[in-house]
């Protein structure tokens, strides 16, 4: 288990390194500079600004010079907020951003187990169909989609709920974008769970156990379910990294102060440090979640530690 | 093979609703996107203040009615969604031909190469490729071409694991043998032996690339980041009609409503035609 926790750390590694190379890069290529505005600037200034921001030094400098910050935490300073630096501003937007997607995994753990193993025990009947093409039209429809309309239902037309973050205090602020972030989630997760369920209900172990008279309910709790599960791990990693992504397109919609309002606008900014600081973020976080589920998996699953 | 294979699925696919009904929807709104603008009186461009905000009506042809410049919303979404259409297939035929040389290239090396080219796709599979497509956009200037080359490179990685193993198989067989046999250079056999018999499964797959390549297209133009004005997409129609719904809801309602119904069209027919090319794969 050690050997396979390490080999699978060490290999994290090379992915990281990939992206910041990545991202700096296209950052630098980028035709024009950041203060290149509609503005012309004096040949002075623009000369004392780029070297107050290092940018007239050649890229393998610049490049030692980020990376060593990056080691420190110090992601650069921001060039639009000119008084903050990029990574106050991420520490700033991320709590947020992390309540939301912590929020919407365990609903959409929550309801979609439920309603796959739902729809596994009564297959074939009119539930499970309902179930099924529910999930369908959930994986279909993107959360760009269902986030506006939410707003048009529930907060324009119905007045139920506030449209926006800031009208309102209390905690049923976080209703709408939840459950707007984890619809899809939902449907992915009753799939594959659904499908598993129906596999692990046919295995030989099971009919044993129904031959022993034990009732549906302790075969599906006590024997069933964790193996049927398996699926729905390993898919954790890839439903981490869409919680993220449409977390961008929620806190648009619904003017939450999170990071992904922070990366969007920074990019219609043009604001570039800021932009390649929250990619470089989102890349860490989505290779260490990614780590973290591959090693849960390998300890829920003996037989893919060695490969 | 290929051919038994398209019979057995067309045979098969046939049979099921959902698919003829999905691909029926497709062919509708794909006619509608190429013709719809030509018919109508009016453009996708021009303003008209007086006439901003008008609800959907039959009266001088304002299907859709117009938006907050007064533009008309039904020429707009028609030649919105053939942009949309145009960016998810060309970007799926971009992922096509780099997933199928590299997967076949890499199931006929077989050995080390193999290993090695599978290893550099599971570490490019870890890379939270949208983010980096995100920082493309702000680099350079948005143009068609840009949009096209990063959505194809998201979505080749699936399409080469695909190929390869397809490949693997049919390497073994005895046709590839007697090729070998009688001296044909390695990258003729790839391409002119193998990768035909290829095509079966990787229209199957395309009809699954295409949703997801609307899907980043539309996400893109959502945040602004994708298809510029005048032009338009379903995406950038969609966050438009964001703004506005409070005033005027079907600027959001309409272009929504087609986006969802052609994704999931896509869905059940490239679902539909996986089932039947590959039962095994049917759970998943």
């Amino acid at each position: 288990m050690l050997r396979f926790a390490l080999l699978r750390i060490l290999s994290a590694i090379p992915t990281l390194c990939l992206v910041v190379v990545l991202a700096f890069l296209m950052v630098h290529a980028a035709p024009g500079g950041p203060f290149d505005d509609e503005r012309v600037l004096p040949p002075e200034n623009a000369r004392n600004l780029a070297a107050a921001y290092h940018l007239d030094e050649s890229l393998p400098r610049q490049f030692a010079r980020y990376v060593s910050g990056l080691l420190k935490g110090d992601l650069g300073p921001s060039y639009h907020y000119r008084d903050h630096s990029v990574s106050e501003l991420i520490g700033a937007a991320f709590p947020l951003s992390l309540q939301l997607g912590l929020l919407s995994m365990a609903v959409a753990l929550a309801v979609g187990v439920s309603a796959g193993v739902l729809a596994a025990l009564r297959r074939n009947t009119i539930s499970d169909r309902l179930i099924t093409g529910m999930a369908m039209t959930g994986i279909s429809v993107p959360v760009f989609v269902v986030a506006p309309l939410f707003v048009l239902v529930f907060a324009v037309e119905l007045r139920w709920l506030p449209a926006s973050w800031s009208g309102d205090a209390s905690g049923r602020r976080f209703l709408l974008p939840v459950v707007a972030l984890a619809l899809p989630q939902i449907a992915y997760i009753t799939r594959l769970t659904r499908a598993s369920m129906v596999e692990t209900l046919s295995s030989d172990y099971v009919r044993t156990a129904r031959a022993q008279g034990l009732s549906l309910f302790s075969i599906v709790r006590f024997h069933a379910l964790k193996p049927a599960l398996l699926p729905v791990v390993s898919y954790l990693g890839p439903a981490i990294a869409a919680v993220l992504t449409g977390a961008v397109v929620v806190e648009i919609v619904f003017g939450v102060p999170g990071l992904g309002q922070l990366f969007v606008r920074s990019a219609l900014n043009r604001d570039y440090t800021l932009v390649l600081g929250v990619v470089v973020f989102y890349a860490a976080l989505i290779v260490i979640l990614n780590l973290t589920v591959d090693l849960l998996y390998g300890f829920l699953d003996p037989r893919t530690r060695n490969p | 093979m290929r051919a038994l294979a398209t019979a057995v699925a067309l045979r098969q696919v046939t049979g099921g609703a959902a698919v003829r009904v999905s691909a029926g929807i497709l062919i509708v709104i794909t006619i509608a996107a190429l013709l719809g603008p030509s018919l109508s009186s009016h453009d996708y461009f021009s303003m008209n203040l007086a006439e901003r905000f008008e609800p959907p009506t039959l009266e001088n042809a304002r299907f859709f009615g117009t938006d907050d410049l007064g533009r008309d919303l039904f020429v707009r979404t028609m030649s919105g969604t053939r942009v949309t259409l145009l960016v998810a297939i060309v970007a799926s035929f971009v992922s096509l031909v780099l997933g199928v040389a590299y997967g076949a290239v890499a199931g006929y090396a077989g050995g080390k190469v193999d290993a090695f080219m599978m290893r550099i796709v599971d570490a490019l599979y870890a890379l939270p490729f949208i983010f980096l497509v995100i920082l493309l956009m702000v680099a350079f200037e948005r143009n068609f071409l840009l949009i096209f080359v990063a959505i194809g490179a998201i979505n080749w990685l699936d399409m080469a694991r695909i190929v390869r193993g397809q490949t693997l198989s049919l390497k073994e067989r005895e046709f590839v043998a007697a090729a070998r046999l009688i001296g044909v250079p390695p990258v003729v056999i790839v391409f002119r032996h193998i990768v035909p018999n290829l095509l079966g499964v990787v229209v199957v797959y395309i009809t699954l690339t295409i949703p997801q390549a609307i899907l980043v297209e539309s996400f893109l133009s959502f945040l602004g980041l994708g298809i510029q004005e005048p032009q338009t997409s379903l995406g950038a129609l969609v966050n438009g009609g964001v703004s506005q719904m409070e005033r005027a809801p079907w600027l959001l309602l309409i272009p929504a409503t087609l986006l969802a119904v052609m994704l999931m069209s896509f869905n059940f027919l490239g679902d539909g035609l996986r089932d039947a090319l590959d039962p095994r794969l049917k759970a998943r």
